[in-house]
Parts: structure tokens; sequence; C-alpha cells
């Protein structure tokens, strides 16, 4: 099974191009294509766990050019946690979509694929380049995956993505220029090979290289100020694809969490910890204001958008610590920010879709039809979310909290994280309220549409991963642990890229 | 010739982002065009300027142009051209479904 790495980047890839073909065919049989290649991941992203468990680095040369010259791609534990989290969410948001929202627009199982294509690319690519491109792939499925349906809302949320992310690109490719001319190389592992024996004389360039690709992570992952973007976008997506967007944030703290602590690290000579100084305050910016936005938001799919932005401040805040406890923490938080997200975009969707007079804004109106299915439903993931006991939100709290309380700052990273915490319990109390108790009617007024056991079921499936997180806590959290270990130890990742062999570098060497 | 290229690339970026910060999104648009122009410039010259040289290796000559860049302007081409042309579908459809051109939507 030596091609089993590229096998996530070819599974949807050769799908999305069939589905593609297949435009002809009826819904049905376009909606099992798409669910198979989807539930094909799973297994897929599991052997690849199975084999990164040991702490191996798999490397895959394509076309067998050897590294550095060639494109590699490598998947190790983190790469692989993503590629599985990415999975489930997917199906999850598949089997959701597979209700109705699919047929709204043409070509949506395709764009799906295609979107999963550059998510999985992204997290295998072991090359800044091909990470770039990973990202386009990605960002032009989303494009059209946050259009789908059309709208004059999802058009306008739309023209500020594409545009901000165009922008994003563009510095992307600057960084990367300035990187490529300081260094002669955009392979990870030769990159940090290169790092430390750069002179004082071009250690600017690359340090503000690497901070212009920190600004284009922060874009992505929508760390303040710059993801103003993302709630009123997700807020407009259609649920199913929202759902799957709660990945594409976690793709741009993957991309942190992969190059900082590899190239940048603590060994990097002249550039060592550029980014240290920077992720942790605008991080805590990012966790403070999300959780303001969750409570001044007015709908619950707005308050769903910002409660990513909340979460992803505070993965970030457990990265920017820049240690193997903080690495860890961010690992399981990120585990459980992404399945909660998506399961709570899933929840508001369906409760804008049973309420037929509110919607999702927190209004007084007739009773929430199929209350107590959709009350369970959003009480769980509410519970998640909030970070309350005994689900995984708690653990995952817990982690980051003990993590920064052995870094300095921790008064302000504590107070900032706890009173953010307490105002998001808040405004999901309140959200709930206002959406189940506070109502002008005792029963609901006219018959509601029927609940799609597809939909509950997706729902469902989330919330077991999330159950699962806490049920199967000690062995979670040890893995967490195991993939810190290997980021905060980036000299395996380089022997296992470049080999120990050097002639290839002197032969490089030479030929510049 | 170092000089011309860095005012080359600085022009186009000032006036690209000159233009990105206007409210009609034609001129977003032009501006994120020039701004993908200055980019692939200095993708092209971040293996260095050289002038009058083999085009790939050549063991005689001193100097050679190195030929990564030149792939990597090409396929940061490829994509921009492609971003370039769903924006201009996207702010067609917005004047349709919103009303205007404007880059919040509608006329204002």
């Amino acid at each position: 099974m030596t091609h089993l790495v590229i096998l996530p980047v070819l599974l949807p890839l050769v799908a999305g191009s069939l589905l593609l073909l297949a435009a002809r065919l009826g819904d049905a049989a376009r909606r099992a294509i798409g669910l198979a290649a989807t539930l094909g991941l799973l297994p897929l992203a599991l052997l690849l766990l199975d084999r990164v468990a040991d702490g191996t680095y798999v490397v895959y040369s394509l076309g067998d050019w050897a590294p550095p010259f060639g494109i590699v791609l490598v998947a190790d534990r983190l790469a692989a946690v993503m590629l599985l989290l990415t999975a489930i969410v997917a199906l999850a948001s598949l089997v959701y979509a597979g209700a109705g929202d699919d047929t709204r627009g043409p070509q949506y199982h395709a764009l799906f694929q295609f979107q999963l294509l550059g998510i999985n690319g992204a997290f295998l690519t072991g090359d800044l380049f091909n990470l770039f491109v990973f990202f386009e792939v990605l960002l032009i499925a989303s494009y059209a995956l946050l259009l789908h349906g059309l709208g004059a809302q999802r058009v306008g949320a739309a023209m500020h993505v594409v545009v901000l992310n165009l922008i994003g690109s563009a510095l992307f490719l600057f960084a990367v220029g300035t990187l490529y001319g300081v260094t002669g190389t955009l392979n990870f592992a030769d990159l940090a090979r290169v790092m430390p024996l750069l002179g004082p004389d071009v250690a600017p360039l690359a340090r503000s290289g690497a901070l212009l690709l920190l600004g284009v992570f922060a874009l992505k992952a929508a760390l303040l100020p710059l993801g103003f973007w993302l709630p009123r976008a997700y807020a407009a997506a259609t649920g199913a694809t929202a759902a799957l967007f709660a990945v594409l944030t976690k793709v741009g703290v993957y991309a942190i969490l992969r190059v900082y602590p590899l190239v940048f690290g603590s060994e990097a000579g002249e550039v060592a910890n550029v980014a240290a100084a920077w992720v942790l305050p605008v991080a805590l910016v990012t966790l403070a204001f999300g959780a303001l936005g969750v409570l001044a938001a007015r709908t619950l799919r707005t308050s769903a958008g910002w409660m990513v932005v909340y979460s992803v401040g505070t993965v970030l805040v457990a990265v920017g610590l820049f240690s193997e406890a903080g690495y860890a923490a961010a690992v399981y938080y990120t585990a459980h920010s992404t399945l909660a997200s998506a399961a709570l975009f899933l929840v508001s969707d369906l409760i804008a879709r049973q309420r037929v007079v509110g919607g999702d804004r927190f209004e007084v109106v007739d009773a929430m039809p199929h209350g107590m299915m959709l009350g369970t439903l959003f009480f769980v993931t509410a519970v998640t979310i909030a970070g309350l006991p005994p689900l995984s939100g708690f653990v995952g709290k817990l982690l980051v909290l003990q993590a920064a309380s052995a870094a300095p700052g921790a008064v302000a990273s504590w107070s900032v994280l706890l009173v953010a915490a307490l105002v998001v319990i808040v405004a999901v109390a309140r959200a709930g309220s206002a959406l189940f108790w506070r109502t002008a009617t005792e029963a609901p007024a006219g018959p509601a549409p029927a609940l799609d056991g597809r939909s509950v079921g997706a729902i469902g499936g989330l919330l077991a991963c999330i159950v699962g997180l806490v049920a199967w806590g000690g062995a979670a959290t040890s893995h967490a642990w195991s993939t810190a270990r290997q980021l905060a130890d980036p000299s395996g990742y380089v022997a296992a890229v470049l080999g120990t062999d050097a002639s290839v570098h002197e032969q490089r060497r030479s030929l510049r | 010739m170092e000089a011309l290229i860095a005012v080359a690339i600085g022009v186009l970026t000032g006036s690209g982002v000159y233009l990105m910060l206007r409210a009609r999104t034609f001129p977003v648009l032009l501006g994120l065009t020039l701004l993908s122009y200055a980019v692939n410039l200095f993708l092209f010259v971040s293996g260095r300027i050289v002038v009058a040289s083999a085009p790939l290796t050549d063991q005689e000559l001193a100097g050679y142009p190195d030929p990564i860049p030149q792939a990597l302007v090409l396929t940061a081409i490829v994509i921009g051209f492609g971003m370039t042309a769903l924006l201009v579908v996207l702010a067609l459809r917005a004047i349709r479904d919103t009303g205007g051109d404007h880059v919040d939507g509608g006329e204002r």
C-alpha cells in the first residue's frame, strides 16, 4: 500500500470528474456516487491513521522525483487526524444535504468532491507551493458551494469572501516568492533545513515572508481583524455547506500548526519563533470578539458563524503557546470544535426549516414543532459547544487552560478564556430559551414539515462522535499528546522527507 | 534592470490596491487583476534576474535562470485567470440579484 497516501486526494478527484460527466444521471444516482466516494474516505483515513500511529512519517514522492526536487505528500499523525475529521464531517454534511439541499442547484455533488480534494490535499502536501494550489482548489469549490441555491444574500456574502480570498492568494504568492528568493526551496523539510543557515543579511526578508504567510493563514482561519467576512458568509450558506465549511477554517489553523513549528521553530536561527509574538494576542482578541458576536447575534445561524470565530480563537490560543502541551490541546480542541460547529450548523438549519414563521430568528412566535427531538439535538450541541461537562468541549477547554497555565501571560489567557466561556454559555442559554421556551402558543400553530430521517441521522452521527471523543477520551488525549510530541520535534519530519543522505543537498547547492 | 522591475511591481501593486478600495465591483476586479500581475512579476524575479544566458542549465556558462519560479508563475497565472473569470461571473450575477454593482450589493 505505498500509494495509500495519495488515495485521499485521488478518490475525490476521480469521483468529482465522474460526477461532472454523469450530469445527465438522476439525482439519486449522483447522490449515491457522492456518498460512496465520501464514505470511501473514512476507511482510507483510518488506514492512514493506523500507519502513522507508531510515529512514522509516510512520505510519497510524486513521479518518484526525490525531494526536494519533486513534489511530496507527507502523512503524519496530525495530517491523518485532520483527514479523519474531514471524512466524518463531510459524510454527515453530505447525508444531510441528501435530504433535499443538493438539488437546489446543478453540480452540487461534483463541487463537494472537489472541495474534499482541496482539503485533503492541503492536509497532505509537504510543499508550500502545493499548499497554495490546494488552497485555491478548495477555495474555488467553496465559492461555488457558498453560492449554491443563489439568492441576493448569498451572492452578496460570496462577493466579500471571493474578493478577500483573492487578495489573500496574492499575498500568499508574495510570501512564497520572498521565501523562495531567500532560500531557493519551497519544500517544508528543505525550508526547515535551510532556515538555520540564513545569514543576518537575508534574515529580515525571510522574517517578512514568514509574517506575510501568517497573515494569509490568519485570513483563512478567520482570525481578527481578518475574520469579519466569516459569520455573514457561513450564515448565508445552506446548512450542509456551512457544516463542511467548519473544516475550512481549520485548514488555516492546520497550516499554522504545520509551518511554524517546523520551518520557523526554535531551531530556525535568525528567524526562530517568528510567529510567537503574534499568534497568542491575536487569538485572545479573536476569542473575546467571537464570544461577543455570539451574544450579539440575532439569528441562530449568525451565532453559529460567530461560534466558529470563537472556537478558532480558542484553538489558536493553544497553538500560540508554541509548546508541546499547547499543541496537544490544539489537536484535541480542533477535533472537538470542528465536530461541534458542524453539528450546530446542521441543527440551526433544521430549526430554521421547521419553524415556519420565525425561521431561526430569536423572536417570540408559535411553539417549535417536533420540540422534543429538536430540543434534545440543540441541547446536546449547545452543551458541547459551550464547553460544559460532561462532553468534549469541557475536556478541550480544560486542556487549553492547563497548557496556558504553564506559559507566561497565563493570567491574561485564563481570564479571557474563562470570561468568554461564560459569555458563550449565557448566549447559548438565551438562544435555547428564545427558540424553545418563550413561545406565543402552547402548541405549534400549523402542520410542520416532517422531520427527515437523514437530517436527524446526520446530526446524531456527529453528536455520537462527540460523545466518543469523551468516552474514549484517554485514547484521544494520548493521541493528541503523541501528535504534539511529533510537532515539537521537527527533526523527524526533515529526516523522513530528505533522508539522512547529504549528497542530494550538495548536488543542489552546486547547481545554484 | 532590477530597479525597473522593482518599480513596475510597486506601481502595479499600488494601483491595484487603490482600485481594490473602490466601492464598485468593476474597479475592484481591475485592481485584483493588477495585483495578480504584480504577483506574477514578483514570483518570476524571485529566481534572480539573469540576462543573456542559456534558458536552462549549461555547464559552460556561469549563470542560468532558475526554472522553478517560471513553473510557479505559469501555475499562478492559470489559477489567477480562473479566479478572475469566476469573479466576473459573480459580479454580473450580483448586479442581477441585488440590483446594483456596489460591493455590498445594491445601488447605494
